[in-house]
């Protein structure tokens, strides 16, 4: 096992995360570096695509056995949970309403496919294996989230609704139905369905995700430099507290089910991190009173780099201590 | 040319909520409507951009119908009832059209 410093010093000038730092250095500084939306779309198609096929291969090479069905359980479970934790701090900590601050919850219960995804490239350039179905859980730590913070929401007195619709939108949202997808032809074409494409979605990986952590930087920043009137003192804290909180109530989940050093590190990443596709989108529809600009900034400009330049080392580290590599 | 006098009522709002918008004045009678990309603008809720969107759910669309006068009302109370609690800017103008019968 190696010193948290030491991978934190190897992640933070890893070409991922000075994608990232490119990115947000070029929003503030006001540069017209952009990405065009099409092409950002494009960029997180693959990605999704490609982290679905080789989760879904790997469950194919490894075979299954009843810790799939355990795990999800736990993640739909952990995603439940999480943001009444979350609200809990947010009312001790900031002076943010019941309505913003169950809408922030939610952010946190759910998850932010794209620090799970550069969390299992970094685990890759170290050589750990994790679970393939840690994919799935991925994709069921989604939607668990939504109900807890509208019930929150509910609670506080607004009429936070779940319609037929919002359901259909976020169970069948993009990019759960890729993911999965994706993640279900890996487990049927197996290894010789990974040989067929792997020029595609093994080598180009790692540059397909520093372009869209290019533009991770960029959106970051530019809500960053637009919200700062939200970024209390107490609501930076809480954004960086509480992805260690969620990592922290992961860690005896990922050890009571067995996992292995990489699946725990995935598991407590996905507790760790804050949704900004899935959420903000169910919040506009079914809590418009929520200010977005609040759960946006917490969830992409501070949560996220957080967890990308600091978190994810942490989470690996400690990961390798239970997962006793 | 003969000109016949219309509305022209543009509704921009939440990208999450256009599906809702359509269906509902679709259901209030009114099938003719042009949906535009909205690059950007500024607002009561802050300033927002549609480049290098990870999310649809910061970005706006403008939905554009253009209905006979007497009309409008009737289109306006199906628009409100989406637009009512959320983002959003419902503008009415007066035109003019080339061919009434299709509106």
């Amino acid at each position: 096992m190696e010193a948290i410093p030491s991978i934190m010093a190897q992640n933070l000038l890893s070409p991922i995360v000075l994608s990232f730092a490119l990115g947000l250095f070029a929003s503030l500084a006001r540069s017209n570096l952009s990405v065009p939306e099409a092409a950002a779309k494009a960029l997180s198609l693959y990605l999704l695509f490609a982290i679905g096929f080789k989760g879904g291969a790997s469950v194919a090479a490894h075979g299954l056995d009843g810790s799939l069905a355990a795990s999800l359980v736990a993640g739909v479970a952990l995603s439940f949970v999480i943001p009444f934790v979350a609200f809990g701090l947010l009312r001790a900590m900031t002076r943010l309403s019941a309505v913003d601050a169950a809408a922030v919850a939610g952010h946190y219960g759910s998850i932010s496919i794209v620090t799970f995804v550069s969390a299992t490239a970094i685990l890759a350039s170290r050589a750990i294996d994790y679970e393939g179905y840690m994919v799935a859980v991925a994709a069921a730590m989604e939607a668990p989230a939504i109900i807890a913070a509208l019930w929150l929401a509910t609670r506080a007195g607004t009429g936070a609704r779940m319609d037929r619709e919002l359901w259909r939108e976020v169970l069948l949202n993009g990019s759960i139905v890729l993911l999965i997808g994706a993640f279900m032809i890996g487990a049927i074409t197996g290894e010789r369905g990974l040989k067929e494409i792997e020029s595609f979605i093994v080598s180009p990986f790692k540059g397909v995700l520093c372009l869209f952590l290019l533009d991770m930087g960029l959106v970051a920043g530019r809500g960053l430099r637009q919200a700062r009137s939200v970024l209390s003192p107490g609501a930076f804290a809480f954004a960086v507290l509480m992805p260690l909180v969620g990592a922290a109530l992961a860690m005896p989940v990922a050890a009571a089910l067995g996992l292995s050093a990489g699946g725990t590190a995935l598991l407590m990443v996905l507790s760790a991190s804050a949704s900004y596709i899935a959420v903000p989108a169910a919040m506009r529809v079914a809590l418009p009173e929520a200010n977005p600009s609040i759960y946006l900034t917490l969830s992409l400009g501070v949560t996220f780099p957080f967890n990308l330049a600091l978190g994810i080392p942490i989470y690996i580290a400690l990961a390798e201590i239970i997962g006793g590599v | 040319m003969q000109m016949h006098v219309a509305k022209r009522v543009e509704i921009i709002i939440e990208a999450p909520l256009e599906r809702r918008l359509l269906d509902t004045i679709s259901e209030a009678g009114v099938t003719g409507f042009t949906v535009l990309p909205v690059l950007g603008g500024s607002g009561r809720s802050g300033r927002w951009s549609r480049e290098g969107q990870v999310s649809a759910a910061g970005g706006m669309v403008a939905v554009v119908c253009i209905v006979r006068p007497e009309r409008v009302d009737k289109l306006l109370e199906a628009a409100f009832e989406v637009v009512e609690r959320h983002i959003g800017v419902v503008s009415v103008t007066d035109c003019q059209v080339l061919r009434a019968e299709r509106f």
